[in-house]
């Protein structure tokens, strides 16, 4: 069953909760990952890599530079989700 | 300035070892005879023939923050807290630039490991096998890189002046303290962070090291498998742990009114270029070495009371350091308390310069050498006076110095001399 806007967001707050430390409630659709949530390049890989497993979705390396916010990465989960 | 000869100074020390999570309780272990050694009780130890290591006193991923501690492999955590311990020490209370104490142009990292991020690259690989290459992490290049924990701590710090990291086995944490004095020395840098890190607690490296015939088998009694210079000694035990110190230039030190631990006198490097592993038995390799340091030093040899030695606990090397003694100082070995703290910290391979270094320092700074423990029957080839037992007084007065002495496969020799303050 596809998830929610509001479950992906729940999710992805714990995804970067685990690896960049920051505090679930403070991971918004607005926050970018690099410059608000302490997401580096790299760490951005394994947030990807945590959501694709976690929501059953594909996101293509040409695809992750686009995702600059939360918003951004739970639209395209939204849109593309299986 | 003379800028080709300047005087260096110890002026910060941070250790975590199998004794200890920071250099003050891995030096009260170490004057009271206690071994870090212990049974490896992990699943993945059922099957190896060597079950015992002397593991970390304080597990380096409680002590960081998580998501950094996650992004480090652990011979960087190793390294980061001990290098934060000396940096504190030294009286600095933020990075270089926002501490203005610090000018970040002129401050170098030198931290150097054997090994690297062995954990790393073997866990990754069994993430790529067991879960496909997706999940192989995209920090792994940056953690099992053998310069990772000489980086990590040049951020720490904001170092500028030279990042850098020599290689030599079990002589590199030596090789890298050395390099640090030579920066200092010729002019590079004013403060250089300097030390050697290890964890290579793991099956492979054990089963490796195993098979070499290099490490003791003394399963039943972790405690008193490392045994430098007894008869019965039958190889290292394996260590893990970070020793760092922070070196200056001893007119830095001066001008900001610093504690000084003591003199970094200087190094002596030779090779043996006699085998790939096993160490030239006569001495002469170390004697090299050995003879190098006072011809490039003011080292004078009746003020040496102390020499931290590499004695690793295996039959042939131990008694080959002590040949060198011998053939270069002559009588003047009768005055040097020769300690093995390896017989407690076990061996930390590229972390064993390290903290040997920090032990030096501490000695001399408290005037008592540590033991060497598990000696039950001294090998009667023992040329040399060896701290048996019980730690011992040093001479409470006048300048005295120490050798901490590290030599790796490879043929690598690497004396470093330090001289009370």
């Amino acid at each position: 069953m596809a998830a929610t806007q509001e479950e992906i967001v729940a999710g992805l707050a714990e995804i970067v909760n685990e690896i960049a430390g920051i505090p679930v409630e403070d991971v918004q659709t607005g926050k970018s990952f690099t410059d608000d949530l302490d997401v580096d390049s790299l760490s951005m890989v394994e947030v990807v890599v945590a959501a694709e497993e976690r929501f059953d979705v594909k996101i293509p390396d040409d695809d992750v530079k686009n995702l600059k916010t939360v918003g951004d990465a739970t639209d395209y989960i939204l849109k593309h989700q299986s | 300035m003379n800028a080709t000869n300047r005087t260096v100074v110890v002026t910060g020390i941070g250790a975590t070892t199998p004794l200890g999570g920071d250099s003050a309780s891995t030096w009260e272990a170490l004057l009271a005879g206690r071994s870090g050694a212990s049974t490896l009780d992990q699943d993945w130890a059922a099957e190896l023939p060597v079950r015992i290591a002397a593991q970390a006193a304080v597990d380096p991923a409680e002590v960081l923050p998580k998501p950094q501690a996650r992004k480090l492999d652990r011979s960087a955590q190793f390294a980061l807290i001990a290098a934060r311990e000396a940096w504190a020490d030294a009286g600095f209370t933020a990075k270089a630039g926002e501490d203005p104490a610090v000018d970040p142009d002129r401050l170098g990292a030198v931290i150097a490991s054997g090994i690297g991020g062995v954990t790393t690259l073997l866990g990754q690989y069994d993430v790529l096998k067991e879960k496909g290459v997706r999940r192989v992490s995209p920090h792994t290049v940056p953690m099992l890189m053998p310069n990772g924990p000489s980086a990590n701590v040049g951020l720490d710090v904001n170092a500028r002046a030279g990042v850098h990291t020599p290689v030599s086995a079990c002589a590199s944490g030596s090789e890298a303290i050395g390099y640090a004095i030579e920066m200092i020395r010729t002019g590079r840098a004013d403060i250089v962070v300097a030390g050697g890190t290890e964890a290579a607690i793991h099956p492979l490296p054990i089963a490796a090291f195993g098979n070499m015939m290099a490490m003791s088998k003394s399963n039943d009694d972790p405690k008193g498998a490392s045994r430098p210079f007894d008869t019965a000694r039958n190889g290292f035990v394996l260590g893990e742990g970070a020793g760092v110190i922070v070196l200056e230039s001893a007119e830095h030190a001066a001008k900001r009114g610093a504690k000084v631990y003591a003199e970094a006198v200087g190094q002596g490097i030779s090779a043996d270029s006699h085998d790939i592993v096993q160490p030239e038995p006569s001495g002469n390799g170390i004697a090299h070495a050995l003879q190098n340091l006072l011809d490039n030093s003011d080292l004078d040899p009746a003020e040496i009371v102390h020499v931290n030695a590499h004695a690793t606990s295996t039959p042939q090397g131990d008694l080959a350091e002590l040949k060198a003694l011998r053939k270069v100082f002559g009588d003047d070995v009768d005055h040097m308390a020769v300690s093995a703290t390896k017989s407690m910290t076990g061996h930390l391979l590229g972390g064993a310069g390290g903290i040997e270094t920090v032990a030096s320092i501490l000695a001399l700074y408290h005037r008592v050498a540590p033991p060497t423990i598990n000696v039950e029957n001294l090998d009667p080839e023992v040329d040399a006076d060896i701290v048996v037992g019980e730690a011992r007084k040093l001479p409470a007065e006048g300048r005295i110095a120490a050798l901490n002495d590290s030599f790796g496969f490879g043929g690598h020799n690497v004396v470093l001399a330090f001289r009370s303050a």
